[in-house]
């Protein structure tokens, strides 16, 4: 199964900006590539991953084949309130994974 | 796979060339920058794309878009855009932000089938577009074949 790992502050100040990176163990199977056997292998990647904190979106994006293998993102965000971090990541042949952090905001 | 040609020009030291409009670019990257753009006039400068100017393995390409920007409720960037001249499709990803990032910039890792350049643009809350682009020269291009 899936595999994500991420990478954030477990405290922050409030108002501080802070870096959040997330990684995700994925093939990214473009669909232009040829197997073993000279056929394409079909296209199999993820479509979009999203961040939410506390239930309000901090962060979404749009992947083309183009993003790497095991994709990896980073950004930021204003740290506001404690909570959880949700991440979900959805993509071709129902992929779905959802991973979560909980942040102490003081 | 790089051609000769493209590398003896890279080995010649042109590493990061700047965005020029009026270069040639592949059909395929331009109409889609025009679909993005809504052709309006997309300037060059608060955006900045961290890229290595040479990279061994074009299977990962890690890079850094970044835009300078206050993050405020009235003045804020909403999307970035990264997009290629020679992979097989021109989009790379589209990232979407919101004030509350605080920070205008995202970072991630990219494939690449060429030696090629790379453009980003940013829109802003109120319309406006920035751009910068990048030169990577790829010495093993990524989607040639089967790893596995």
């Amino acid at each position: 199964m899936a595999n994500a790992l991420i990478n954030a502050p477990k405290t922050a100040k409030r108002g501080d900006t802070i870096e959040i990176k997330a990684l995700i163990l994925h093939p990214m199977e473009t669909g232009f590539r040829p197997g073993t056997n000279g056929r394409m292998i079909p296209r199999n990647i993820i479509e979009h991953f999203s961040a939410r904190w506390n239930g309000e979106e901090i962060f979404a994006m749009t992947f083309s084949p183009a993003i790497a293998a095991n994709p990896f993102v980073s950004f930021f965000t204003v740290a506001k309130e404690s909570g959880k971090i949700d991440f979900l990541w959805t993509g071709d042949e129902d992929f779905r994974v959802t991973e979560s952090v909980a942040i102490t905001v003081t | 796979m790089a051609s000769r040609r493209s590398f003896l020009v890279g080995a010649a030291g042109v590493v990061l060339l700047p965005f020029d409009a009026a270069r040639a670019t592949p059909e395929a990257l331009a109409e889609l920058i025009k679909q993005v753009t809504g052709g309006r006039e997309v300037r060059q400068g608060k955006i900045k794309l961290d890229a290595p100017p040479l990279i061994e393995n074009g299977n990962t390409v890690p890079l850094t878009i970044s835009v300078e920007s206050p993050m405020t409720d009235a003045d804020y960037v909403k999307t970035i855009h990264l997009f290629n001249e020679k992979n097989p499709q021109p989009h790379v990803f589209t990232a979407t932000l919101m004030p509350r990032n605080g920070r205008a910039q995202v970072g991630t890792r990219i494939k690449l089938a060429d030696t090629q350049k790379i453009v980003a643009i940013a829109e802003t809350n109120s319309g406006e577009l920035w751009t910068a682009s990048a030169e990577v020269i790829v010495t093993i291009a990524a989607c040639i074949e089967d790893v596995n």
